[in-house]
């Protein structure tokens, strides 16, 4: 990452969570956030919006019987009505079948790339941040060169090259490759800043070994900002897969998400706008509410802003 | 330098030339937050003369910083409010001003410099073009001349190589010369009154002891008034011609400073004295004062240095002592205070 | 602030080399065979594939392969679509409109992002900074392509302000795709600026510049404005990237034919070549310009230049 400093002031979502680290006595400042949480309106609806679309991701038969590939050609392109919901789509597939299960890809593709980016990042990011040195020039060097390629633009080319077939591993795969460098950076920083702290060298002192350290002392404090970015970052990854499909490059046919639902929609926005609207709709309010918890998370947990 | 008192009037009313300096009565001022009011400041008073230096002392959280900030009109206002008292200068009553007056007066008649001014100064700005603003602002100087003076001022707090360094940023210069800056800053316009808000606590022992001589000679040239606000005894011993020892937001004791020194007459100020370390009296471990500032949300009844006092009885949490006379220009709040100065008679 | 240039000039050389080796090696250098996977579904004739090989020097190692190309690259070659017309002259068709709109969408991204950033701040708490917190937070989650379609559609079609295909109506026709294009950026922003300009006004030295006398509008307007500006400062280096990406999808949706929307054409038709090399020098651009920002950013933050 460049030197650029950045500065102790807080940032909007992306850095602003590079500043210092949430540093507060291991537990009270987790505690003293939950009970924070638990009065806001903001953590309370997006917490239940999340429960309700992991249930859906998790179990789609719970709201709707029927088979998003049942299709009855006859029944291509029927506006919303008692019988389809939402319509069908020019196959003649229930659209509210489709939409509902569009959200297990996207939730899982979140979920699993955001798991995956976090857990490399703070492995790395920890060596990074606490040896500092030569290993950490190495790292940031390397991170500076995935930060070179947007993330789009890194998109299309690896899954158009590489990938013949497009699964939702080997979209997931890219993607993580993609995202782990911010996360990391964030990680590094976190870390670098609370290894200055004097409870660290009172530890050092003490003669425990780094690794215990790490995961003792550093970790639990630098793990704040962490927390609510990869919040954030479900939403993220959930929006980005959906614009790599859309433009053709993400999953393929017949896997189920709503940024191919979109993009086969595009052809017929004037005459069946109820193709973009439900996926569309449903896209943004998943991406929403990731979104919503993850300022909750950090209103809560960064004591500065209150 | 020529006298400073030529300004004749202060927001459009004429002064009152047999007023003193800064008149301070009553002053009270309250936070207004989520869990509660906080009565920062509760019943300040205390007057300045020319060429006088009152140095005001007390713990964190005893009102000090808060009541100069009253003073000079920059309370951070919500949460605080200015909700009594009055405040003259020279006679004329700042609370009643509006506000494009008071901002006249303030930094141009009446200034103030910070603690830490590697924070208190802007960090994206050249120190020159940061003195040099007093004038172009307060009064419309041109640039370029306005950066001459700022080296002027720089040469006058003895910032060496003045001319070369007057374009560098606040981050480049030790903080010594960082605290010159401010002070700089501060007395561009020749103001009346200069408040030292913990002018030294972010500083090494030498250093403090040259801003505090500098601050000593630049008010012996100006004849200006200089309110040192501290929580430092040493710092205020050689200086101060005046103490007001403040505790929980109000005055405690107050009086010349030597007198108080030697003989206090509250229990607060008197475990002031005794914490200090001193070379002249042979003692095996420092006496701090036993407990803690309070919780200002939830003052003690009576007395608030109360819990913490060893004269403390009955009457002490029934009644609130009042500011008695204990000589000539001397009061003390509390109910024991001849008990309290017999104590170091003979010292 | 010599140090300090070179020092950004010897870190942006092997990220340079990085960046475009690292692309070269995903198209090129993955095991299987590359002309296949370029080609996609499309069966090229054997001729034609000795041209390719004999133009990306396929025969020749690794090495070799990324010198010549990187050669290439400097002199301004970025391959050849598959009927040998080179990506230079696609570069010199499209790139001029892809650059209108994105100049467009940044100015209007950074100037109404910052008034709403500031007008926020300035008043935190306030009806203005609630409003702009929500609609930001409401434009963030919203996906570009879906939000560009909905602006299509109601802006577009529905109320006719705006045309909402190709750039026959001249500026007015990139006015549309520009906003949709800078929206997200702009919400990012306008919250930054907000954040940052509330982080200042708490500052120590607003307090000193109170005390000096200065007026509210001074104090706001410049001494926390410079300050504040940093961390968008910042931002806005990294934000080209997504425009570049958002471009792709705005451009696609808008039917701009820009370079963004070459790069899908390139995806649909299987023009692999086209599409590495338009994102090669889109990377090449995104990384100069992180460079300039840097510079910028040091003029801005002197405290930086002594580093």
């Amino acid at each position: 990452m460049s030197d650029r400093r950045r500065p102790d002031q807080p940032v909007t979502t992306l850095e602003e969570l590079e500043a210092e680290p949430i540093v507060g006595r291991e537990g009270s400042l987790y505690a003293d956030a939950w009970r924070q949480l638990r009065r806001r309106p903001m953590f309370i609806i997006s917490g239940v919006l999340i429960m309700i679309l992991a249930l859906m991701a998790i179990w789609p038969s719970l709201f709707t019987r029927v088979d998003p590939r049942d299709c009855n050609l006859a029944d291509s392109l029927l506006r919303p009505s008692g019988e389809h919901w939402f319509g069908t789509d020019v196959q003649g597939c229930d659209y509210f079948a489709r939409t509902i299960w569009g959200a297990r890809v996207s939730i899982t593709i979140g979920v699993l790339v955001t798991a995956a980016s976090t857990l490399i990042a703070v492995v790395l990011g920890s060596i990074a941040g606490y040896y500092g040195g030569i290993v950490d020039t190495i790292i940031a060097r390397i991170t500076d060169i995935w930060f070179a390629i947007p993330t789009i633009l890194g998109g299309i080319v690896i899954l158009r090259s590489i990938f013949s077939t497009r699964g939702l591993l080997q979209v997931s795969l890219v993607l993580i490759v993609l995202g782990w460098p911010t996360m990391l950076r964030l990680v590094r920083s976190a870390v670098m800043a609370t290894k200055e702290m004097d409870y660290v060298d009172a530890a050092r002192a003490l003669g425990v070994r780094d690794f215990r350290i790490i995961r003792r002392h550093i970790l639990p404090n630098a793990v704040a900002p962490v927390i609510v970015y990869a919040t954030i970052t479900v939403g993220v990854i959930i929006s980005a897969e959906a614009a790599l499909s859309f433009l053709g490059v993400g999953l393929q046919l017949p896997a189920i998400s709503w940024g191919l639902m979109i993009s086969v929609a595009q052809n017929r926005i004037l005459t069946a706008p109820h193709l973009l609207l439900f996926p569309g709709a449903f896209l943004s309010v998943t991406v929403f509410t990731f979104i919503l918890m993850g300022d909750a998370l950090r209103d809560a947990l960064d004591p500065r802003l209150r | 330098m020529a006298t400073t008192l030529t300004r004749d009037t202060v927001g459009g009313r004429p002064v009152d030339p047999a007023a003193p300096l800064l008149a301070v009565e009553d002053l009270r001022v309250e936070f207004r937050i989520d869990a509660g009011i906080v009565q920062a400041v509760n019943g300040l008073s205390y007057t300045l003369g020319r060429g006088e230096t009152v140095a005001i002392l007390g713990e964190s959280g005893s009102g000090k910083s808060v009541s100069a900030q009253a003073v000079m009109g920059i309370v951070d206002s919500p949460p605080g409010f200015v909700t009594g008292g009055s405040v003259r200068f020279r006679g004329v009553e700042l609370l009643d001003l509006a506000e494009p007056e008071r901002r006249r007066v303030r930094g141009n008649r009446i200034a103030m410099i910070f603690q830490d001014a590697l924070t208190a100064l802007n960090l994206v700005f050249s120190v020159g073009w940061q003195i040099g603003e007093m004038f172009r602002i307060h009064r419309g100087v041109p640039r370029k001349q306005a950066q001459e003076k700022a080296i002027e001022l720089m040469e006058r707090v003895k910032i060496p190589s003045a001319r070369e360094r007057a374009g560098c940023y606040p981050h480049e210069f030790s903080g010594g010369m960082r605290q010159r800056v401010m002070i700089a800053m501060a007395l561009s316009l020749d103001p009346e009154i200069l408040i030292a808000d913990e002018p030294t606590t972010a500083l090494d022992v030498t250093v403090q002891a040259q801003i505090m001589s500098l601050l000593a000679e630049l008010q012996q040239q100006t004849g200006m008034g200089l309110i040192l606000i501290t929580h430092d005894l040493g710092v205020v011993a050689e200086v101060a011609d005046h103490l007001v020892v403040m505790y929980a937001g109000r005055e405690v004791e107050k009086g010349p400073s030597l007198p108080v020194y030697h003989r206090p007459a509250h229990p607060y100020t008197m475990g002031l004295m005794d914490s200090l370390p001193r070379r002249d009296v042979h003692t095996e471990r420092l006496r701090p004062i036993k407990g803690s500032p309070p919780d200002l949300l939830a003052i003690p009844s009576g007395c608030p240095f109360r819990p913490r006092c060893r004269f403390a009885a009955d009457i002490c949490a029934a009644k609130e002592p009042p500011l008695a006379a204990v000589s000539a220009g001397r009061v003390s709040a509390c109910h024991f205070w001849e008990e309290v100065s017999r104590e170091r008679s003979g010292d | 602030m010599g140090r300090y240039l070179i020092r950004r000039l010897l870190q942006f050389i092997p990220v340079f080399f990085g960046a475009t080796l690292l692309i070269f090696i995903m198209v090129w250098a993955i095991p299987g065979d590359p002309i296949a996977a370029l080609a996609g579904d499309r069966v090229l004739p054997d001729t034609v594939r000795e041209q390719i090989r004999d133009r990306y020097h396929l025969d020749d190692p690794l090495i070799v392969q990324y010198g010549k190309y990187m050669g290439g690259v400097f002199q301004g070659d970025f391959g050849d679509d598959f009927r040998g017309r080179p990506v230079t002259d696609l570069l010199g068709q499209r790139l001029p409109i892809t650059v209108r709109l994105a100049l467009l969408a940044f100015g209007f991204e950074v100037v109404l992002g910052i008034i709403a950033g500031i007008l926020a701040g300035v008043r935190k708490g306030g009806f203005v900074d609630n409003l702009v917190l929500v609609s930001t937070l409401v434009v963030i989650a919203i996906p570009i392509f879906v939000l560009g379609f909905l602006a299509q559609l109601v802006l577009g079609v529905k109320f006719g302000w705006f045309p909402v295909s190709g750039v026959q109506r001249g500026l007015l026709s990139y006015l549309l795709p520009a906003m949709v294009l800078g929206s997200v950026s702009l919400a990012y922003i306008a919250r930054l600026t907000r954040t940052s300009l509330i982080e200042n006004l708490r500052a120590d030295y607003v307090r000193t510049a109170t005390a000096k006398g200065l007026s509210r509008r001074r104090v706001v307007g410049i001494h926390t404005f410079r300050n504040s500006m940093i961390p968008v400062v910042t931002f806005l280096a990294i934000d080209l990237g997504s425009l570049m990406g958002g471009a792709i999808i705005t451009e696609t949706i808008f039917n701009i034919p820009g370079l963004g929307r070459a790069v899908f054409e390139g995806v649909q038709r299987q023009e692999g070549t086209v599409v590495v090399g338009i994102v090669t020098f889109l990377v090449v651009v995104y990384m100069v310009a992180n460079l300039l920002v840097d510079v910028l950013y040091a003029v801005l933050d002197p405290r930086i230049r002594y580093e």
